[in-house]
């Protein structure tokens, strides 16, 4: 006892004394990530040390946005690419000049750097479906290779994802469906696929801890959570459909740096093949943004770079994605997350009709179904709105021009899609039983 | 000449304020600067126009009038109130067995009745789900023998379940403490006037630990309205914590209904307290005789023993289940979709002990000096609201309740705020990233639980033992430190463990303000294991350490308490 707090006093004193060789890094990344690149980084340039504070995304922006008057943080290292924006909007952000050799422009069709240079992408990661291979077993299900598998009746109740709001990354891969489908086809496919949810979880690792505990047994999941799990031992796969959004994570430094200097040898480290082969540990699973890295990774270790890796890959508008985050967050969680059990019922329902109706070639209970379906599929509003300026601004409290006119106030706006939606799954459900009483 | 004048009428104010009354301002200085501003920081935005930015109301119009938010009232209330319902149900059995029969075991049963209180953040929740979740080991077991399932976890019910098993103890803790307070020769009289068995039980004994069961009764309402782990967990989110948290938390999002959802909980917290009063009030519990022992305790025959036995492992059986997963989890390797984990280690125990070491040293270091600070603050509340007459002395109580009601998230953004610009002196760097900070935000969020511990212990405390020390010619200070405090003991060293217990594994407002590893406390340390699947049975590991510490501490104050009785005891005997 005595030498542990003997231990952690000079601990506090050393911190206290700490000097410019000392990087201060926040980060949503897991220990198993930073410990590897610590360790690497500082045999590299022992005249360094970094100082890794965890923090989740949300709690790590709003961190840097109470402290920007006596910033402490040389740098910012997360996944999600809407942090990075939020931070640069807000001029959080520092731009700074970045020695990387051998890192293309684009992987995917998504650029990998900040185009005005505020933040670089170090890693990607691709969105799949997680599966549970003894629940899977045991149910007798199928295995899901693409978003459409997820929508048919028998995995109903099988299936978990995490909210967008909650997770930017799970965020990309709804708008990536909204794009590569279309406006109207696009949410038809999440609402029928939120059907079989069993849960939205409210923390993107929420997902790969129902599949690897075997509480759901597919989860929409961002690829490393998938490979990280199955390289600890847990009985899961992944498949990446092939429509996925390919999307990298990020760091970037902040802007008055307390150790500038040592924060650009920290990112310049990252992007370095060095610093990309961290990524193939074990634990960590990322896929390197520097092609030369997969040289030396291991057996079946999917390449983003390669011809074959996701064919139906769209061409993602980072414009269109970004005019409407809040939006399409919001249309999100006000028709599925928050009523997720009046579109589980509506969508049973229309499910067990159809089943009863296969083959009895019933007119008037194809008619009944098919109203069903276009009930749960309605939309409060139309892509062009969700583009309009004066829409969205709804949505976005610090609006970057002033001069654009508002119409309406969130929850005003929330409310209107609230009761159309839930009326909507309601006559839907009464339509599906009549249906299937016939 | 005007020197003197203010001299002589500092001269004058001076004497007039009574300790009591420098140790309130005292104290609303603290609850001012430490959660009022700090929160009100956040909170005022709840009052403002999204789009100009003027004073408004509209925020509030709109609350009224979305559905989605009338049912999160109207679940939350429900929630709470059949909360109650349950842990009360859960609760009596244990605290009237033990205080009132003679029983073997009654010191470990208090002791593991006081356990689940002591949920560690997140892997709480997983051994949950891999015991009682729809493929859990239950689950699992009943669909393959008997081919059905039970939806313990599902919807409402499962809240409730799984908050009344948690939160009971609070109901448990205070109503034994109460029980054991009460004055034998009521139950004596009432038993020579012909009372016995539930009669006695119903119109004398319960209504005189009343005091104690309110105050558990009413923690377990307001905190099970305010918390939003469990719906979160149980991805339950039509609630009203939840739905601020979710409001407010969203990343570059910021929308205003967060803070009018965190201004409704706040408000609609201290309305139930001040229900809570107004029905105590008229009421007077307090007692004469102390020391006599509390209620006597009866001889069990053997048959009721058996039952009594039964009852009580029955309900340990349940309320430990969480942590029978917990253990389950931290000495398994895989744990997937199977009754029991495939094998078994003490790999994670192994991790946990070479990297960690730091944040259990932390953690002992914060919320014991929370803890302690919280009695001392709590003591010193109850005896203003109670015995003095100040002006606005409610308003003390009030606010420290109110802290109950403050998402963790929002003080430590409120702290992060206000405190971020001040530079400490001694290199200590801003105050906001001090990790004094930690303590004084643990110290805030487990005011309440000490305070109310206090607050009962006090009422149940005749005003004539304090006169009769004072006729005797013992100062008022002397009077509370020789007898209020001693006789207020019990109820402080409940106070004590509740807040010490809780802070130990407290994260939301933490997490905002830790701002390097080496000053991280245990929560925080479990919040990083469980971000990445290998992290898990390490995260449980050192859940389990969180729990064995906190049971420890609890032991060790008993003791300290039971020592000190029984000198002080033998002291005045001498005398």
């Amino acid at each position: 006892m005595k030498k542990l707090l003997l231990g952690t006093a000079l601990g506090l004193l050393a911190v206290s004394t700490a000097s410019a060789d000392t990087i201060t890094v926040v980060t949503s990344f897991p220990q198993d990530l930073t410990g590897p690149f610590k360790a690497a980084f500082e045999e590299a340039h022992p005249d360094h040390e970094l100082e890794v504070v965890n923090r989740n995304t949300n709690a790590s922006v709003a961190f840097l946005q109470e402290t920007r008057d006596s910033n402490t943080t040389d740098i910012f290292w997360a996944s999600a690419p809407d942090a990075f924006e939020v931070l640069k909007s807000e001029n959080l952000l520092a731009k700074v000049d970045i020695q990387a050799e051998g890192i293309p422009d684009e992987i995917g069709s998504y650029p990998i750097n900040d185009p005005d240079g505020f933040y670089y992408g170090f890693a990607a990661s691709g969105y799949g479906i997680m599966y549970n291979t003894r629940y899977v077993e045991a149910n007798e299900l199928p295995v899901a290779q693409e978003w459409e598998d997820l929508m048919s009746a028998e995995y109903n109740g099988h299936v978990a994802m995490s909210a967008p709001s909650r997770s930017g990354t799970t965020h990309l891969t709804v708008e990536t469906l909204l794009q590569g489908d279309g406006w109207e086809e696009g949410w038809a496919k999440w609402k029928w696929i939120a059907g079989n949810m069993n849960t939205v979880t409210e923390r993107s690792f929420g997902v790969p801890d129902a599949v690897n505990s075997g509480s759901a047994g597919y989860g929409i999941v961002i690829d490393f959570f998938g490979l990280a799990s199955k390289a600890t031992g847990f009985p899961v796969e992944l498949v990446y459909p092939s429509v996925t959004a390919i999307v990298p994570a990020n760091i970037g430094v902040i802007e008055n740096a307390p150790n500038e200097e040592g924060a650009k040898t920290f990112v310049e480290f990252v992007l370095s093949p060095e610093g990309q082969e961290v990524l193939l540990n074990p634990s960590i699973m990322r896929l390197p943004v520097n092609p030369e890295a997969y040289a030396n990774a291991p057996e079946g270790f999917p390449n983003p770079f390669d011809e074959d890796f996701a064919p139906g890959a769209i061409a993602f508008d980072v414009d269109k994605s970004g005019a409407r985050y809040n939006l399409v967050n919001s249309l999100f969680d006000v028709m599925i997350t928050y009523r997720l059990d009046d579109l589980r019922a509506a969508v049973s329902a229309v499910q067990e009709a159809e089943a009863a109706h296969a083959d009895s070639g019933n007119e008037e209970a194809q008619a009944l179904i098919a109203e069903a379906r276009t009930l749960i599929e309605a939309l409060p509003i139309t892509e062009e709105e969700s583009l309009d300026p004066s829409f969205t601004g709804v949505f976005q409290v610090a609006r970057k021009t002033e001069d654009t006119e508002v119409v309406g106030r969130q929850a005003e706006v929330e409310q209107e899609w609230d009761s159309f939606t839930v009326d909507n799954y309601r006559k839907a459900r009464e339509l599906a039983e009549q249906a299937a009483a016939l | 000449m005007s020197a003197t004048s203010t001299q002589s009428s500092r001269f004058t104010l001076f004497p007039r304020l009574s300790g009591a009354a420098v140790a309130g301002i005292l104290i609303a200085i603290l609850l001012m600067a430490f959660l009022v501003l700090p929160v009100a920081q956040v909170i005022y935005v709840a009052f403002l126009d999204a789009r100009t930015g003027a004073l408004t109301l509209q925020n509030f119009e709109d609350f009224f009038n979305t559905t989605l938010f009338q049912q999160s009232f109207v679940n939350s209330f429900y929630v709470s109130a059949m909360s109650v319902v349950v842990a009360t149900i859960i609760a009596l059995p244990l605290a009237y067995i033990t205080t009132r029969f003679n029983f073997a075991g009654t010191a470990i049963i208090q002791s593991l009745g006081f356990i689940p209180l002591i949920m560690p953040p997140f892997v709480g929740a997983v051994a949950m789900s891999l015991l009682f979740g729809r493929n859990g080991t239950v689950n699992l077991l009943l669909n393959d023998y008997f081919g059905f399932r039970i939806p313990f976890m599902e919807g409402l019910n499962g809240v409730i379940l799984v908050q009344s098993i948690h939160y009971f103890p609070f109901i448990l803790i205070n109503l034994s403490a109460a029980l054991r307070n009460i004055d034998r020769s009521m139950e004596e009289s009432a038993q020579n006037l012909g009372a016995s068995g539930l009669r006695l039980f119903r119109r004398i004994v319960f209504p005189l630990a009343m005091p104690g069961y309110l105050a558990g009764a009413a923690l377990v309402f307001i905190k099970v309205f305010d918390d939003l782990g469990t719906p979160l967990l149980l991805n339950v989110n039509t609630m009203l914590a939840p739905q601020a948290y979710l409001r407010i938390t969203g990343v570059g999002i910021n929308d205003p209904m967060g803070y009018v959802i965190s201004f409704i909980l706040v408000a609609f917290s201290v309305f139930s307290l001040w229900a809570s009063f107004l029905f105590m009030r008229g009421k007077d519990y307090a007692t004469t005789q102390k020391g006599g022992g509390g209620l006597s305790k009866r001889e069990l025959s053997t048959k009721e023993k058996i039952l009594a036995y039964g009852v009580i492992l029955l309900i340990l059986a349940l309320v430990l289940s969480p942590h029978f997963g917990l253990v389950l989890l931290a000495f398994g390797t895989i744990w997937s979709f199977s009754p029991l984990p495939d094998g078994f280690t003490l790999q994670h125990f192994h991790t946990v002990f070479t990297e960690s070491a730091q944040y259990i040293y932390n953690t002992l270091l914060y919320a014991g000096t929370a803890a302690i600070l919280d009695v001392v603050v709590g003591t010193a509340i109850a005896y203003i609201v109670i015995r003095t007459g100040l002006p606005g002395r409610k308003w003390l109580d009030y606010m420290a309740t109110a802290a109950l009601a403050v998402p963790g998230v929002v003080l430590g953004i409120g702290y992060l705020r206000m405190f971020h610009g001040i530079q400490l002196p001694f290199g200590l760097g801003p105050m906001a990233s001090w990790w004094g900070i930690i303590i004084i935000a643990l110290m805030i969020r487990r005011l309440p639980y000490a305070l109310r511990s206090c607050m009962a212990a006090l009422q149940q405390l005749s005003l004539a033992l304090e006169e009769a020390a004072e006729n005797l010619g013992a100062s008022k200070s002397r009077t509370i430190r020789r007898v209020v405090v001693p006789l207020m003991a019990g109820g402080i060293l409940a106070g004590f463990v509740t807040s010490f217990a809780t802070a130990a594994v407290e994260l939301s407002a933490t997490i905002m303000l830790v701002s390097r590893a080496s000053e991280a406390p245990l929560a925080y340390g479990i919040y990083l294991y469980m971000q990445s699947p290998a992290g898990r049975g390490a995260g449980a590991a050192l859940g389990i350490l969180a729990v064995v510490i906190v049971a420890l501490g609890t032991y060790l104050s008993h003791r300290i308490i039971e020592r000190d009785r029984l000198r002080t005891g033998r002291g005045e005997a001498e005398q």
